[in-house]
């Protein structure tokens, strides 16, 4: 598999009248040709900051993009150009967001919204810019998608939103789509539905795919591989079944341990893990997961760790006690 | 065991419609939203019945009318032997002291110009629960016992994280001591790190204080590990209930079992394995739902000579196992 998408040490902070938010801390990761990656964490994980890093679309100020490269079809797009960077934007690089009513221009049909792209992007004429679109909203499953070009947003219903930001997601034919919660504010059988097109789409059109959730069930269900991140790091990387079911982050045993799940019996006490994230204004030094950590021990404390190799062959955590967890003896 | 069960509510026929208003200075109704369109359940006193839907179900909505924050359209709602819905002033006030509820979002629900101590409080001093000592003793005991320190009385609600904020609001559902709790989708807004620790506490709570708690949510795989009953609800009216071990291993109301398949679950091979049910389509709006059986326009089981022509009634099939669907007796 080629290597379409490679991120070296992003970091990205926030200065605010509070202090100063460290959002993102060091991230490196990539992405082959074709593939889906999962990016699973909690609000506030950086999760979403660190996607909109990628297309550098954090606000500066306040935000700031302080290092890092992100490698992506030869370019360096936190160097290029801006006029670059917006070609690369929607074009080949495209990202659908959590909230499609916010999105989506509500005072612009959606027809007009997607035929916009297309001619900017691919220099299509109305005509083939409005076939295409048809096209494109058929693929992700609007019924009598002709008709519907003239309609506004709000005579979708949430669903099929979300089914035309995905639309016009795919209407350049991305190499790479950034889907930031792209199910979170739909009901369990929409989810279904659109992870469901997910799936297809990506094996149709052999596009990589970073999927931002915060629920792992949706992962194991649609990605090939999956981050967790923590506290604007990393702290566990691996293929999806490595990492549930041969996981080695403390932070990742106690969010799986702390979900109930339909298939096993009900009644037991959840393991729930005490306390609650930390401030990512004044983050200290030493792992950030240590004062919920059953497992931490001094050096936790002092010292941050960093992504290092296990047992298990591309599987990546960031623990100092690792491979006594996964021993069973810390 | 199960012939003792105290029953603590009775809903029966629970309508709620709320009127479309048209018009800037004439106001007039075109049309109705049936967000609750005859619902029918028992609470017994100790249980936790989980009630759930996706979004315009009505389940929150059965919730708020029970505890008459909206003036319910028809139907009854039995407490204790008391009909909730012809009582007035001062004895629905003494009545309501023993049905509380905890909310959504914790941030909203809470007071932000006051303190938590107050806020706490205020069920106390609404109901004048004691004197200004005892109240204040009963505010410390309460925060101590959803797990806050009470030192923090003087504190004001933006001071805490969501999972503290929505314990807050959980002692203050209790400061009444109240029989009934109802959980309107408590910790949706949570993460879920985070929701594990609320969905501890209230399981701890109901031990301690033998609390019935009507659990609203969407998230079935909480919901069956909170409840030991659970109603599935679709565009205003029960499908499916049932005991929570007969609902999730042998489901028979079509729309459950879709609702169920759709659940992810966090294990790739239990995934690879599973049968979905995509159900297509969206849920049709309560403003105007289908004619005769509600989830004929989505059922992937429909028998169009029957089910949009007549409405399928809530029938026992099981001891206990009450399903909407005319054909429900094929998933036995």
């Amino acid at each position: 598999m080629n290597e379409l998408l490679r991120i070296e040490d992003l970091q990205t902070r926030f200065y605010t009248r509070d202090g100063v938010v460290h959002a993102v801390n060091g991230v490196s990761y990539s992405v082959s040709e074709g593939e889906i990656l999962g990016v699973v964490g909690e609000s506030g994980c950086g999760k979403s900051v660190h996607a909109l890093s990628i297309l550098r679309l954090i606000p500066d100020p306040p935000g700031r993009i302080e290092s890092g490269e992100v490698w992506f079809d030869g370019q360096d797009l936190l160097t290029v150009s801006d006029e670059e960077i917006r070609r690369v934007r929607g074009g080949r690089l495209a990202m659908v967001f959590q909230d499609p009513m916010s999105s989506l221009n509500p005072a612009m049909t959606v027809g007009f919204q997607i035929v916009e792209a297309l001619r900017l992007h691919l220099d299509m004429t109305e005509r083939q810019a409005k076939e295409r679109t048809t096209e494109l909203l058929t693929t992700v499953g609007i019924p009598d998608a002709k008709n519907r070009l003239d309609d506004y947003p709000h005579q979708f219903s949430g669903g099929m939103r979300q089914r035309v930001m995905i639309a016009m997601g795919l209407s350049c034919n991305p190499k790479l789509l950034i889907a930031d919660e792209p199910t979170t504010a739909l009901d369990v059988t929409i989810q279904a539905q659109i992870v469901d097109l997910m799936k297809r789409l990506q094996a149709e059109l052999g596009m990589a795919v970073i999927w931002i959730t915060h629920d792992l069930g949706v992962v194991a269900d649609l990605a090939e591989r999956v981050n967790v991140m923590y506290a604007g790091y990393i702290v566990e990387h691996g293929t999806v079944r490595d990492v549930f079911k041969r996981t080695r982050h403390p932070y990742t045993i106690g969010l799986l341990g702390s979900l109930p799940r339909l298939d096993e019996d009900p009644g037991t006490e959840l393991s729930a893990i005490p306390g609650f994230p930390p401030d990512l204004i004044d983050l200290k030094p030493g792992c950030p997961f240590a004062a919920r950590c059953p497992y931490a021990v001094e050096q936790c404390w002092s010292e941050t760790p960093r992504l290092e190799p296990t047992e298990i062959d591309r599987h990546t955590v960031a623990c100092w006690r690792w491979e006594e967890i996964a021993q069973g003896v810390a | 065991m199960e012939d003792e069960r105290e029953t603590l509510v009775q809903v029966r026929g629970l309508v709620k419609h709320f009127p479309i208003m048209r018009g800037s200075i004439i106001k007039r109704e075109v049309g109705q939203i049936r967000a609750v369109d005859g619902v029918s359940f028992d609470l017994y006193r100790g249980e936790t019945l989980g009630l759930v839907g996706e979004t315009g179900s009505g389940k929150t909505t059965v919730g708020r009318t029970m505890l008459r924050l909206y003036e319910a359209t028809g139907g009854e709602v039995i407490f204790d032997g008391v009909d909730l819905m012809s009582l007035k002033g001062r004895e629905l006030d003494r009545i309501r002291r023993r049905i509380s509820m905890i909310f959504q979002d914790p941030l909203a629900s809470l007071n932000p110009r006051m303190t938590i101590g107050s806020i706490v409080g205020e069920p106390l001093l609404v109901h004048k629960a004691g004197n200004k000592k005892q109240r204040r003793a009963r505010v410390g005991q309460l925060l101590e016992q959803v797990g806050l320190n009470p030192h923090f009385v003087n504190r004001y609600p933006h001071e805490f994280s969501g999972g503290q904020q929505q314990r807050i609001g959980i002692a203050r559902a209790l400061a009444l001591n109240p029989d009934l709790i109802i959980c309107d989708e408590p910790i949706s807004s949570l993460d879920v790190s985070i929701q594990a620790q609320i969905v501890n506490l209230l399981e701890r709570l109901q031990n301690e204080l033998g609390l019935t708690y009507l659990f609203i949510a969407h998230d079935l795989s909480m919901v069956r590990h909170i409840s030991d009953r659970i109603a599935v609800m679709y565009l205003g009216k029960i499908v499916e209930l049932a005991d929570r071990d007969s609902i999730y291993s042998n489901p028979l109301h079509p729309y459950t079992q879709a609702l169920m398949s759709a659940v992810p679950i966090p294990d790739p091979d239990l995934q690879d394995t599973r049968q979905r049910i995509i159900l297509e389509g969206d849920v049709p709006s309560p403003a105007n739902p289908p004619e005769g059986c509600n989830f004929h326009t989505r059922c992937p089981a429909v028998r169009l000579d029957h089910c949009p022509l007549a409405e399928p009634e809530l029938r026992e099939l099981r001891p206990g196992h009450w399903v909407a669907c005319h054909y429900a007796e094929d998933y036995l």
